[in-house]
C-alpha cells in the first residue's frame, strides 16, 4: 500500500516533512498522560480499598507501662462483629515511625499516644460511629480515624490528575488533527495543477484522497514510532527515580499486559487520525470543484 | 445533422458561458458531432476555441443552453458521474499538462491506473502505445528531459490509452514544425478512422484546408460551419503517418467498438 510512489509525488513534498516530530511529541506526551492516568488510577484505587478495611484508634498519652486501657479497648474491638483484626502498634515501631520527623534525641522523651491498627471485614463494616462512642465511653479521649476525612480529599485530587491525564490525550488528537488539515490543505494547494489533471482523465475524489491519506498514515506511523521510542525509555527513567525516592510513601505502580497494548497503540491511533483527517479534508477541499 | 432520437457524441443547443460575471465567450452555440465524425475547430486567439473544448471535457459545464454529451444532459450528471464520462473522453491539452515527476511511461499509464487496471495490462498496453508514438526508449524519462514533440507524443498516447470515444487536442501542432504537424494529424486521422470521434482546436490555416475535415469556426463566441476543401485534397497530403502496430490497432478497435 505504501510501497508505490503516489502519482502525485507527496513524497517530494516539503510541507509536512516537520509532521513525523510533532506527531512523535504528540505521542510522547500521550504515552506519559496515559501513564500518569494508569498509575494514578492505581493508587486510588488501592488507597480506596485499602482505607475502607482498617481503622485506626489512638489512645492519648499515658504513664509507660499503662497496658489497662490497652487491654480494654483491644477487647471491646475483638468482640465487635466486622473487625478481622486488632493489634496494637509497637512502642518502638511508633518511635521508629515518628523519629524522622521529630529526631531521635527528642522521642524517648516525650509521651506517646498508642495506636491500635484494626481491620475490618469490608464486606461487613461495623458501624464506626457506634464503635467510637463505645471506646470513649471506656476511655476517655480516645479517637477512631477511619480515613475517610482526608482519604476523599486525597482521592478527589488524583481523580483531578487522572482527568487532566485524559484530557491531554484528547488535546494531542486535537493537535493532529488540526496541524493535518493544514498540511493537507497546503498539500492540496501545491499540488492543485496535478490533481485538477487527475481529475479531468477521470480520477474520483477517492483516488486523490487515498494517496494523501496513505502519505498521512505513513508520516504518522514514523513520527509515532519515534515518539514511542522515546517515551519508553522516559517512563523508565520516573519509574526508577520514584521507586528509589518516595521510599514507600507511594504505592508501586504496576502496568499490566493490557496496559502496554494499550501504549503501544497510542502512536497507532495517532497515525490513523491523521490518515483519517487527510482523508476528509480532501475530500471536503474536492468538493468544491467541478 | 444528427436526430433527436439519435444525439450523437456531443449536441450544443443555444450553448452560452460566460467565467462569474464576465461577459458571454460563447453565445448561442448550437452544433452536433456524429459518432466517427473528425472535425476542426478554428477561431481567432480569444475566440473561445478553448472554453469549448473546456466544455467538451467537462472542466466546465454551459451557463446557458443545453449540452449532450454521450446522449446525457451534462447540467443534470452529478459530481460523482463526472468521471465516468471523463474517461471516455480524451485530451491533449495546449501545454500537454503531463506531471513533471512522472516518467513518460506513468503519465501514460495514469489513466488506467485510475481506473483501477492491473498493473500488468498497464505494463503491456502502456509500452505498446509508447512503442507506437516512436518513444520506446523514453519510457523511463521525465517529461523535463524530452523535447516538445516528444511531451506532445506522450501527451497523445495519454489521451488515447483510455480507449476514448472522444478525442480532443487544443492546438497540437502549435508546437512543432510543419512535418512533424502533418504527422500528428496522420495519427489522429487513422485513430478516427477506427472510431474515435476527433475534433482538434487549431490555428493552422493551411494544415485545415489541406486535410479538408468538416470546419466548426468561432468568432466572437459565435459559432459557424462550413465543409472547405475536398477530399480530393487530402490525397495531395505528404508523409503517410507511421504504420500502427497490428497490437495496437486491434487494441484500440477494441476498445472503441
Amino acid at each position: 500500500m505504501f510501497a508505490r510512489r503516489t502519482d502525485l509525488s507527496l513524497e517530494r513534498d516539503a510541507q509536512d516533512r516537520f509532521l513525523p516530530w510533532l506527531v512523535a511529541f504528540m505521542v510522547f506526551l500521550a504515552v506519559l498522560a496515559f501513564a500518569l492516568a494508569i498509575a494514578v488510577h492505581q493508587v486510588a484505587g488501592r488507597w480506596d480499598k485499602g482505607a475502607s478495611g482498617t481503622l485506626t484508634v489512638q489512645l492519648p498519652a499515658a504513664e509507660k507501662g499503662d497496658d489497662a486501657r490497652l487491654a480494654v479497648v483491644l477487647a471491646l474491638l475483638r468482640e465487635t462483629p466486622g473487625v478481622i483484626s486488632a493489634e496494637p502498634l509497637a512502642e518502638e515501631d511508633l518511635a521508629a515511625l515518628v523519629e524522622p520527623w521529630i529526631g531521635r534525641a527528642v522521642v524517648g522523651d516525650i509521651p506517646m499516644p498508642r495506636l491500635i491498627d484494626v481491620r475490618t471485614d469490608p464486606n461487613a463494616k461495623p458501624d464506626v460511629d457506634l464503635l467510637r462512642a463505645r471506646i470513649a465511653a471506656a476511655v476517655p479521649g480516645a479517637a477512631v480515624d477511619d480515613h475517610r476525612a482526608w482519604l476523599g480529599r486525597l482521592l478527589a485530587l488524583l481523580r483531578a490528575v487522572e482527568a487532566t491525564a485524559l484530557a491531554v490525550l484528547g488535546f494531542v488528537l486535537a493537535v493532529t488533527v488540526g496541524t493535518v488539515i493544514f498540511t493537507t490543505r497546503t498539500g492540496l494547494s501545491i499540488h492543485h495543477e496535478a490533481i485538477e489533471v487527475m481529475h479531468l482523465i477521470g480520477a474520483r475524489d477517492s483516488y486523490i484522497a487515498r494517496q494523501f491519506a496513505a502519505r498521512a498514515l505513513a508520516l504518522g506511523l514514523k513520527g509515532g514510532a519515534i515518539g514511542l521510542a522515546l517515551a519508553i525509555p522516559a517512563l523508565a527513567a520516573i519509574g526508577i527515580l520514584f521507586g528509589r525516592e518516595s521510599g514507600g510513601i507511594l504505592p508501586e505502580v504496576t502496568f499490566s499486559l493490557m496496559h502496554w497494548v494499550a501504549i503501544g497503540l497510542l502512536p497507532v491511533l495517532v497515525a490513523l487520525t491523521a490518515m483519517g483527517t487527510a482523508r476528509v479534508t480532501v475530500h471536503a477541499s474536492l468538493a468544491r470543484m467541478l | 445533422m444528427t436526430t433527436a432520437a439519435d444525439p450523437g457524441i456531443v449536441r450544443f443547443e443555444s450553448v452560452g458561458l460566460r467565467y462569474g460575471l464576465g461577459p458571454e465567450v460563447l453565445r448561442d452555440v448550437t452544433f452536433a458531432l456524429a459518432e466517427g465524425s473528425f472535425h476542426f475547430l478554428t477561431g481567432e486567439s480569444g475566440a473561445g476555441k478553448s472554453s469549448l473544448l473546456k466544455l467538451l471535457y467537462l472542466a466546465l459545464k454551459p451557463t446557458r443552453g443545453v449540452m449532450t454529451l454521450f446522449g446525457r444532459d451534462v447540467a443534470s450528471v452529478s459530481r460523482a458521474a463526472l468521471p465516468a464520462l471523463r474517461r471516455q473522453v480524451g485530451v491533449v491539452f495546449q501545454e500537454y499538462r503531463l506531471l513533471p515527476h512522472l516518467s513518460a511511461f506513468d503519465n501514460v499509464a495514469l489513466p488506467l491506473r485510475i481506473a483501477g487496471a492491473r498493473e500488468s495490462e498497464i505494463a503491456r498496453n502502456v509500452a505498446e502505445l509508447l512503442a507506437w508514438v516512436g518513444l520506446k526508449d523514453q519510457m523511463k524519462a521525465r517529461p523535463s528531459t524530452l523535447s516538445g514533440g516528444q511531451q506532445q507524443r506522450v501527451a497523445i498516447a495519454r489521451a488515447v490509452i483510455g480507449r476514448p470515444k472522444l478525442l480532443l487536442a487544443d492546438e497540437p501542432t502549435g508546437n512543432v514544425d510543419d512535418r512533424m504537424a502533418l504527422r500528428l494529424m496522420h495519427l489522429f486521422e487513422e485513430l478516427n478512422r477506427l472510431g474515435t470521434t476527433v475534433v482538434v482546436a487549431t490555428h493552422n490555416i493551411a494544415l485545415v484546408e489541406r486535410l479538408g475535415h468538416v470546419r466548426l469556426h468561432l468568432d466572437g463566441g459565435q459559432l459557424s460551419t462550413d465543409t472547405p476543401g475536398s477530399a480530393a485534397s487530402r490525397a495531395a497530403a505528404g508523409e503517410s503517418p507511421r504504420p500502427m502496430g497490428k497490437a495496437a490497432r486491434e487494441w484500440i478497435l477494441k476498445g472503441v467498438s
